[in-house]
């Protein structure tokens, strides 16, 4: 059951973030509702009022604009996993959003909504850090650009001010030479432990450049750096054997819990295994590219 | 007494014009109002039903604009300008739809709850997809839970439906 409340339809992000600002506590943006409803129906939180945000116009595009692929907040991830676009330009992001919860979910949940409630088991949060995206949050007054990394900051806790929205997700074009990947284990609804990877590699064999992010083990998706410098300058085949190092340090700055998903020390082996296939999946695909 | 009065006055209501069962309809809600409540309270489609209400089990699924979603999660006044399409509304004149008769016919069902949402879900699939392999059924269907059956007739039947209606399209 859904407690009565009333519902705002603003048309631009300036009258919404005016609302949240007016109305504080008693009101929270409404995207898809997915996540948003069903706390609302458990009780878990109560709101006088909804700001639906789905009139605003412009927020649910995805472009091309010079080297940056541009994602409004509000597409849900039906229409990202069928976008023309990101199926040519981000082949590993429209991977992970065909493998997000459930068709229904996916016809209805926001990209946007995803982030912002910043639930631990979630994908897009650990995907968007290895591809190097910028979100950007938008209140009446001001602009601004918030690396991946720095939007979450605890379990369902991100840096958006009270009256900020998130109004776009900026992911720059993969270089030419580079390749990504997202895998994520689980036997509940949602996933347990998901790993995210980018390498780029110089004219030769060398990796130039790597990033590693891991999630859904610990309270937020985290960048780790230290595991990352494990393989950056590194051949191929160095890389490779140096995986089992990055995949334990990757592991430890998890903060993996222990719960219904599995125990700790659990999680973390699973992070291994996945930078592991992950680095496969990404080598594979580099050099059948070569061969064609 | 007044506090009640404030609040029958703050009542809100927002006009939802919407196709359900390809029947144009015109109706108000409030803005609590979940879709599933509305479909089967106010037109009687009771073959939409609720059993975990958190968009695990897809009992609740219903088409809009073609794609399944989860009523119980979903507020009705979302449904303006837009195609809901239940269970009930998809044999036309009489005549099952192939996907209820292979569901008959391959023992798709046991007790039958989760069947309407079932058979929905697969109809949205053949739509977009009129030959999807064994891997792309279990995928798209993996978000409908069944506690009786099994999976396997069920897979038997979508791909017997889908069969069929390739067939009769090819006929046409
Ligand atoms: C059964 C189930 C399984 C799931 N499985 C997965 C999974 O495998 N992987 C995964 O990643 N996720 C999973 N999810 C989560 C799903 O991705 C999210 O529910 C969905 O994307 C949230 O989007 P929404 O538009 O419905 O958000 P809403 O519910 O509308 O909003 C969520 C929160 O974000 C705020 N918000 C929304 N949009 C904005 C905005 N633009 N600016 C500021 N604040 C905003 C709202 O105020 C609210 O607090 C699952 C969910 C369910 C119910
Ligand atoms: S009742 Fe809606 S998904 Fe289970
Ligand atoms: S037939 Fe009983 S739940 Fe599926």
């Amino acid at each position: 059951m859904l407690r009565r409340f009333r519902l705002e339809e603003p048309e631009s992000v300036k009258e919404a973030s005016e609302l949240l600002a007016r109305h504080g506590e008693a009101a929270r943006i409404y995207a898809g509702g997915t996540e948003l409803l069903l706390a609302m129906k458990e009780g878990l939180v109560q709101y006088e009022r909804l700001i639906n945000v789905k009139k605003i116009p412009g927020l649910d595009q995805v472009k091309l604009e010079n080297s940056t692929i541009r994602i409004g907040a509000l597409p849900t991830h039906t229409n990202l996993e069928e976008d023309p676009v990101l199926k040519q330009k981000l082949p590993a992001f429209v991977q992970m959003e065909h493998n997000v919860a459930n068709v229904r979910v996916r016809a209805v949940g926001t990209l946007g909504g995803n982030l912002c409630f910043a639930e631990p088991h979630a994908d897009p949060g650990t995907v968007l850090m290895v591809l190097g995206a910028k979100l950007v949050a938008e209140k009446a007054s001001a602009k601004r650009e918030i690396p991946a990394e720095q939007f979450f900051v605890d379990a369902y806790e991100t840096c958006l001010e009270a009256d900020e929205l998130l109004t776009d997700i900026r992911i720059p074009a993969m270089p030419e030479r580079a390749g990504a990947a997202y895998l994520k284990f689980g036997y509940l609804e949602r996933p347990s432990v998901g790993v995210g990877l980018f390498i780029d590699w110089d004219q030769g064999d060398t990796i130039a450049d790597a990033r590693i992010a891991v999630g859904c083990a610990g309270p937020r998706p985290k960048r780790v750096a230290e595991a990352e410098e494990l393989l950056k300058r590194k051949s191929t085949k160095e890389a490779a054997s140096a995986l089992a190092r990055a995949g334990e340090v990757a592991a430890r700055a998890a903060d993996a819990i222990g719960d219904l998903h599995g125990s700790a020390e659990y999680k973390e082996h699973i992070v291994g295994v996945l930078l592991k296939r992950a680095f496969q999946q990404i080598s594979q695909q580099r050099s059948s590219k070569s061969q064609r | 007494m007044a506090e009640g009065r404030l609040k029958a006055e703050q009542r809100q209501f927002i006009p939802v014009t919407f196709t359900l069962n390809g029947k144009p309809q015109e109706i108000q809600v409030e803005p609590h109002e979940l879709l599933i409540d509305v479909i089967r309270n106010r037109f009687g489609f009771t073959g939409t039903k609720r059993s975990c209400d958190v968009q695990v089990c897809g009992a609740c699924t219903v088409l809009v604009d073609g794609r399944p979603l989860s009523s119980c999660t979903f507020l009705a006044f979302e449904a303006r300008g837009r195609d809901v399409l239940t269970i009930e509304g998809l044999a036309q004149n009489g005549k099952l739809h192939p996907l209820q008769q292979a569901f008959i016919e391959h023992g798709g069902f046991q007790c039958g709850f989760c069947t309407p949402g079932m058979i929905l879900a697969a109809k949205s699939l053949l739509d977009q997809n009129a030959n999807p392999t064994r891997q792309e059924i279990i995928h798209f269907m993996d978000g409908n839970i069944c506690r009786c059956t099994g999976y396997k007739k069920i897979l038997e039947s979508i791909q017997a439906a889908a069969k069929t209606l390739r067939q009769r399209g090819s006929r046409v």
